[in-house]
Formats: C-alpha cells, structure tokens, sequence
C-alpha cells in the first residue's frame, strides 16, 4: 500500500492522521486509545498557565441535526483543559516516552505576554513533545481574556507571539488560526512572517447553533441561558477548504505547511484537504461521533486510494489540485454543459422538475410518457447549472455532459460584456 | 377426538387471545416515525398521493411530521379523508400510495406511509382535538342511509359546510365495515367508535340508528322530508355456493361469523372448528382464515378457484394469512359438501384451470379435506329491492348497483350515492371519497337552490 508516512514541519508521524486539540486529546487516557486504534499523532487539548485551572460548563455542546442526520454541524463552548498543567505535562511525557513513532503535539494559549510564552515553552519542552501549536482561534471564553481568537484576528499580534515562540523554544511552532476573519491570509501571512513552521486551520467558527424554542434560550443551553460557540463538524469543510487553498495558492504563504482542519471525517475528506495543500489533516468531530475506530478506513481508504491513483506516497497529491483553483474572471464562459437523466435510473420524483421549473431556467419538462411520469431536459433552455443533478437522490442519474460548441475559450477578461475587458493583443 | 370436540369454543387462554387480537402493526413512536419520515423525497406531484384515492397530500404530510407540526400533518390528512385513522390502519397501502413510492421502484422498500399516517391522526385523536369548523346553518337538511365511511364522510363534510344531517344506521352501532367487518387485529381497542366519535364532534350530525331503507324507512319519505338524500348502504347479500347441505352445522357465513367476533367482548366465546376450509379468494377469506388460526383452529386452508394474481386479497393479505400458519390451496373450488349427523364432516373440491378461451374449468381431477368448518367468503352483493325497479322509486343500476356520476349524483337529481353500493372498487377509502365528493356535489346543489 502507499507510503502514508509524513514529516510536517519537522514532525514525523505513521499517516497524516491527527487528532485536533480538543476533548478526544484532553488526557493520557484518551490518547492512548488513540494511538492503539490507530491514529498518527495527536495535538494535545490547549494548555493554559500554570495556576488554578478555567471551570467548564454544563452543557457543553449544541448539534445541527439534518433530516436524521445527527453531528452534521457541532458547537461546543468548552475552554482550555480544565484540568492542573502539571498533571497534563507529567502525562505529555510519559505518552510521548511510550509512543514515539506518533507526533505529539502541544496546544497552547496563555496570555499575550512574552514571559507567559517563555514559561510555558520551556516547562512543555522538558516533555520531549514533538511541537506546539498556538491556539489563537478558539472564539468562545478565552477570547472575553484577551487569548485565543482575540489575538489571532489581529494579524500582528500573531506575528509577534509567533516571533517570542520561534525565540523561545526550539520545537517546530504551529499557528492555529481563526477562520473568524474576513481574510484568512491577514493572519497566515502574519504567521509566516513570525517565522511559524506551519499552520493548522480552521479553528472553530463564531456561532449559535440552535435556539431551545421552549426555554427561549441559544444551545447549549446552561441553566437556562446559553452563548455564543465554536462551529465545526462536517457542515464547515467547505470553509475550511476555501481557506487552505487560499492561503495554498498565496505566494507569500508558499511552502509553509498547512494541517488541515475542518469536518473531516472520512479519507476521501481528508484527500480533498491534502489536494488542496494539507501536510497533515486534523479530527475531532467525527471521533467524538463514532469513537477513534474510524481511523481504520481513514488509513486503509487513503491507501487503496492512492494505490488506485497510483501514487507511491501521499506527498505525490500534496497541493495537486491548488493550480486549478483559480479566480472566477479565469474560468472559460464558452464552455457547455447541459443535464442528461438516465430514464433507466429514473424513479419519477420529479425533483429536478420542480427545482428547475420554480427556481431556476424551465428546462425540465414534466409529462407523461406510455403512462408513466417522465421527466426530459430541454438542451436549448438548460443552462448547465447542475442544480436538477444535486436535487436528483439517484446518483449518477442525471449527468452534465459537455456540448461542443465550437467556440474558442473565453474569459471575463477578454469577454465584450465586460466593460473593463482587455483588449486582445 | 369425538364429533363434540371438532368444533370448540375456548381453544386458547385469555393471554394468547389477547396477545392473537392485539395490534398486527403496533404504532411508530416519534423516534420511529422522525426517522421514517426523513426517508420521504418530498416528491414533485407525488405519485403517491396520485395513487390515493382520496388525494391527501402525503409529501406535505410527511414533512410536517418531520418537523414535529403533527397537528398539522393530521389536518392534512383529514381535510382529504376523514376516515384517514381507519384507512391509516386497513388501506391496502401495498397497492395504492406504497406501492407508488418512488423509494419503491428505488430499493423496493417504500416509505412507511400508513404507518406515518396513523402516527398523524393517532396524536390528534389521542387529544381529542377536533380541528373543523363548521360554517354558517344553511337551514337545508339533508339525509344519509348508512352510518359507514362513505355515510359518516359525506355527513362531515355536509356538516361542515353548515348542513344539518341526519343518518339512518340498519345496525345498532355507526361504524360500517370498521365496526363489524374488518379484522379485530387490524382495528384493535375499540377504535372504530372512537372514529365515529371524532367525526360526530363536529356537531350537525344526528344518528338514528335501527333505521334500515326498505324496512324502516323509504327512499320517498326520505325525500320527502330531506333537501337531499345520500345513499352510503354496503352490501347487505352474501353470494352462496349453491351446493346440497349448506345449511347444515359448521357451514358458515364469513362475513356474520366475523361481525360476531367483532363483538364479542370475549373472542373466546366464539366456537371454531379444528380443521377449517376457507372458500374465497377476497380479503374477507384471507381475514377469517387469519382469525380462525388465531382463535386456534388446528388446521385452517383457504381454497380459492384461480391462482395468487387473481385473488382480490393483495399478495401481502396472502403472505399473511400464510405466516399465520393457514394454507392457500389455489386452482380449486368445492363440488361437494359431506356431513354425518347434520354436521360438515369434509368437503370434495375439483381442480380447475382455464381453457383456451380463459373460461374457469374442471381438471377432472378431484380431492376431499377434512373439514368441521367452512366459511363462505365468495363476495357479498348489493341488495337492490329498496331502490331497484320494483320500488316506488326507482334508481338506474349499473353493474348490479346504483348508478353514479362523477359527482356521484344519482338518476334522481336530488339522491346522490356512493361506497360499496356503487360501481367501483370496494376500499374504504374509496367511500370516504365518495362521500365527500358527493358531499361538495350536494353543497353545490343546495346553494344553487
């Protein structure tokens, strides 16, 4: 099978497969079980100061359930481990001492002092932890102190505490960063220029996950009130996805490594994040979903995938996908599709009727055929949108095929609509 | 085994008759019915609700009850049939909405759409909401003849558009078939009277029951005192097999052996023989078979004279009268009736098969089963004489039955009718239909008057 070995930032570990700072990496006990199962490394939940420990909530956590789908979207408002830092050092080292081929790293968020940073570093290096990774996304509780997302929005506070930890330490430093920005790159190119060793994002997003409509209250609902949360699950891999290929394609950011981060639950999640420029990709949702036993088909899926695809290693798709995210005004407008539906594979829902016929062009003709509903696309009123494909639940029954229309490609920049086009030469 | 013995009242425990004439399809609890009800496409112009003879809107149903609008999800079904509890339970889904499902033709497993019905009107029933009003008194009144589902849907709706109605009911109890022919375990817990219940509370509706036309009362009174007269009778005749010695002990009626049981407080109380023959091909056949294992007959056989296809009981009926031990001998029909002592000891049948013309006929080959008990279940008919030509007032018949328009207006202007009386198939929610359909005819008329 492919080489899923990885070295990210200098940290090496048996396959790409982390587990995200967060409750599933809270102590010695669920890491171990970790790596029994399976997992590569771990990036162990986010340490604070030494002193007394934050006090968590209960509840903690709020669902996006869709149509019977539970966990589709998560929030939680749980803090930093609540838990003394000794004791998670003492356990750090020892995890680390029985497990040495796993990567091993250390979250952590102090205040925005530089000794803070010095202290803390210091005490995580006696564990022999592989790195750090600096928790400036959280956006819940820590915030409110001047931690967490309250740095990592403002692009020169990550790249001064990046640049005190690249002092201050000689562990590899990664930047956990917020996607609660209008532009992730403000804070990814503040992290290179700190001198980070990579990246992860993204961290969790602002949100309010539901309303309990009886109590009148936001989820999780405590004693009655609720707050604001960080979003993750399945539901955010698209944003994440935006996010790692922005800053994939920013020729500032380039060649810094990105863990990827973002509802990952399957290989095939995790492929899309590694052709998108993810060293490595990070999990949580998903194993507090079903338990860290589905890192076997993560592991044996990115494998037999790759093995199909043939690639020896997981390098060889690294980024394999960045040259083709491109802007809008590059994509050729001469290009044409239109949908086709499988009348084999048709079960006569109508779906894609009544989505094209309310919302969208009146290419899908409802009618009936030998006295069955039937369901025909009009090729000169279908704009190739692909909406009848998605609203379709028979997969692979409507297809898009391309139509030749014999023109040459076209962008917006050359288009005569365009007011500001350039003139060919 | 004596003679004595070969036809027995008691054959099983209290227990077992309660656990026999329980709900065969215990309702889904919300956590069940949320997650049925996730399965539904939400179909455009569904087929299902094509297939519904009543054309309740079973997308818009289902999603309500996936958001938990269950209230909602009841009024819908019940502003296209009022019966939509009954029907939910004794619909032949398996042929109508289920079978049309497009989760049907996708991975033969259709949305559960009797089932989420039942959960629907279940709720609202079980909070005795009743969620129509009725319009302002129109002062007309108008008569309906049978307190069955076509009578008591045609009532509803009259009296929801501000009709006052009266119903004359032959038997002691409104209900129709729901109350004395359907199959106890279909229609458990005395459901059938708490329908009725439901349907009356919407008040104009007043039940006279005891009152059969052409015994009690004539069409021409009804006329006479009524603005309009609604005709809901069912089948009152039972065809016979026209064979010697059907008149001797342990030759039954399936239809007045299941309106017993119906009745009975205790099933027990009813005798069933050891070995049971079935004469019929119906649902009736199939339901008196069921209900002859489950009071512990020995040996129960339906004998039907064509094959599984051409049975009117669906092929679930057929599986079921199957899993409930009773065989299905196809291709058959009686020739002879064998007693000792005024009693059925066993009946002789002939194969039969089909000639070239498709004409029903004997193989010549015979077979005898044992037999202390036969049902007749060979279809029921319509009784004409209180409306037919020798009346004082005759209607037009088609097929043996009243004939109807499409407003299930009768030969006379001011009669309508509809259910098992009429031409058509004879579903109960094929009355609920007809009912109301005749009922928006009869408003209409009245209005225009």
């Amino acid at each position: 099978m492919a080489d899923l070995r990885t070295t990210f930032a200098g940290i090496k570990s048996p396959n790409p497969f982390w587990l995200a700072s967060a409750p599933p990496t809270d102590k010695a006990y669920n890491v171990v079980r970790a790596f029994k199962a399976g997992w590569g490394g771990v990036v162990w939940k986010t340490l604070g100061e030494d002193g007394p420990p934050v006090v968590n909530t209960a509840s903690r956590y709020g669902t996006l359930d869709i149509s019977g789908v539970r966990m589709a979207g998560f929030n939680n408002i749980e803090l930093i481990t609540d838990r003394p830092l000794q004791v998670n050092l003492d356990e750090i080292k020892q995890v680390k001492r029985d497990w040495p081929d796993r990567a091993l790293v250390v979250s952590l968020m102090v205040p925005c002092v530089e000794e803070s940073w010095k202290r803390i570093l210091k005490r995580v290096e006696e564990t022999n932890a592989d790195g750090v990774e600096l928790n400036f996304g959280c956006p819940h509780g820590m915030s409110e102190r001047g931690m967490g997302a309250a740095v990592g929005q403002v692009p020169e506070y990550v790249e001064m505490v990046t640049r005190w930890c690249k002092q201050n330490t000689r562990m590899p430093v990664l930047v956990k960063l917020t996607p609660n920005v209008t532009n992730i790159l403000g804070s990814a190119r503040a992290a290179k220029r700190g001198g980070a060793d990579g990246v992860s994002l993204i961290n969790t997003i602002n949100s309010i996950i539901g309303v309990d409509l009886d109590l009148m209250a936001p989820y999780p609902v405590v004693g009655g009130k609720g707050t604001h949360g960080g979003y993750c699950g399945p539901a955010v891999k698209p944003i994440a996805l935006h996010m790692i290929s922005e800053i994939g394609r920013d020729p500032e950011c380039a060649g810094m490594p990105i863990s990827g981060i973002g509802g990952i639950a399957t290989w095939r999640d995790a492929a899309e994040f590694h052709a998108l420029g993810a060293g490595t990709v990070q999990v949580c949702t998903a194993a507090m979903h079903y338990g860290f036993k589905i890192i076997d088909d993560m592991v044996d899926g990115l494998g037999n995938w790759l093995d199909a695809k043939g690639h020896a290693r997981l390098d060889a798709i690294v980024g394999r996908a960045l040259p083709n995210v491109t802007d809008w005004q590059h994509l050729n407008l001469n290009y044409k599709i239109v949908a086709r539906i499988d009348q084999e594979a048709c079960i006569k829902c109508g779906l894609c009727h009544i989505a094209c016929e309310d919302t969208s062009h009146q290419a899908i003709t409802a009618s009936k055929k030998d006295g069955d509903r039937h369901f025909e696309v009009i090729d000169k009123e279908c704009v190739g949108c692909n909406l009848c494909m998605h609203a379709c639940p028979v997969t692979g029954c409507i297809s898009m095929v391309e139509v030749a229309t014999g023109k040459e490609p076209l962008t917006w920049l050359e288009h005569p609509n365009n007011p500001m086009r350039q003139a060919a030469e | 085994m004596t003679d004595a013995s070969a036809v027995a009242a008691q054959r099983l425990t209290a227990d077992e008759l309660a656990r026999n004439f329980a709900d065969i399809h215990p309702p889904l609890d919300r956590k069940r019915a949320l997650i049925e009800a996730s399965r539904c496409y939400f179909c455009y112009d569904a087929p299902c609700a094509q297939a519904c003879p009543t054309g309740i809107d079973i997308p818009g149903f289902i999603r309500k009850i996936a958001t938990d609008n269950v209230k909602g999800a009841a009024v819908t079904i019940l502003d296209e049939n009022i019966m939509g509890g009954a029907c939910a339970r004794v619909c032949p889904v398996e042929i109508l909405c289920e079978s049309a499902c497009v989760r049907q033709t996708q991975e033969a497993k259709p949305i559960q759409i009797g089932a989420l019905q039942r959960y629907a009107t279940d709720w609202l029933f079980d909070r005795k909401v009743h969620p129509f009003t009725r319009a302002a008194p129109s002062g007309k009144r108008v008569a309906v003849v049978g307190a069955g589902p076509a009578g008591l849907s045609c009532a509803h709706r009259l009296a929801m558009r501000g009709h006052d109605v009266v119903v004359f009911e032959a038997k002691p109890k409104a209900g129709g078939l729901n109350e004395y022919g359907i199959a106890a375990y279909k229609m458990p817990d005395d459901f059938a009277q708490a329908e009725v219940a439901f349907i009356l509370s919407i008040g104009g509706i007043r039940i006279e029951s005891g009152k059969a036309l052409g015994r009690d009362l004539s069409l021409a009174e009804l006329r006479r005192n009524f603005d309009a007269v609604f005709l809901g009778m069912g089948l009152a005749g039972v065809n016979t097999l026209a064979l010697e010695g059907e008149d001797m002990a342990g030759v039954m009626d399936a239809v007045a052996y299941i309106e017993r049981l119906r009745q009975a407080p205790d099933k027990g109380a009813l005798e069933i023989g050891r070995r049971v023959v079935v004469i019929g091909g119906g649902n009736t056949a199939i339901d008196v078979a069921v209900q002859a294992k489950r009071l512990g007959a020995e040996d129960v056989t339906v004998v039907y004279r064509r094959g599984p296809e051409q049975m009117t009981a669906t092929r679930y009926e057929q599986e079921l009268a199957q899993t409930n031990g009773a065989a299905i001998k196809y291709w058959a029909r009686p020739v002879r009736l064998v007693g000792h002592r005024g009693r059925l000891k066993e009946v002789e049948f002939e194969y039969t098969q089909l000639d070239e013309q498709g004409r029903l006929m004997s193989t010549g080959d015979r077979f005898v089963l044992l037999a202390d008990m036969l049902f007749k279940a060979i279809g029921q008919s319509f009784v004409a004489a209180p409306i037919g030509k020798d009346s004082a007032e005759p209607l037009e018949l088609a097929e043996g039955r009243i004939k109807v328009n499409a407003d299930r207006q009768t030969s006379l202007p001011d009669v309508w009718a509809g259910g098992d009386c009429v031409p058509g198939d004879d579903l109960t929610v094929s009355a609920v239909q007809d009912g109301k359909v005749a009922a928006e005819a009869i408003d209409r008329a009245l209005r225009a008057a």
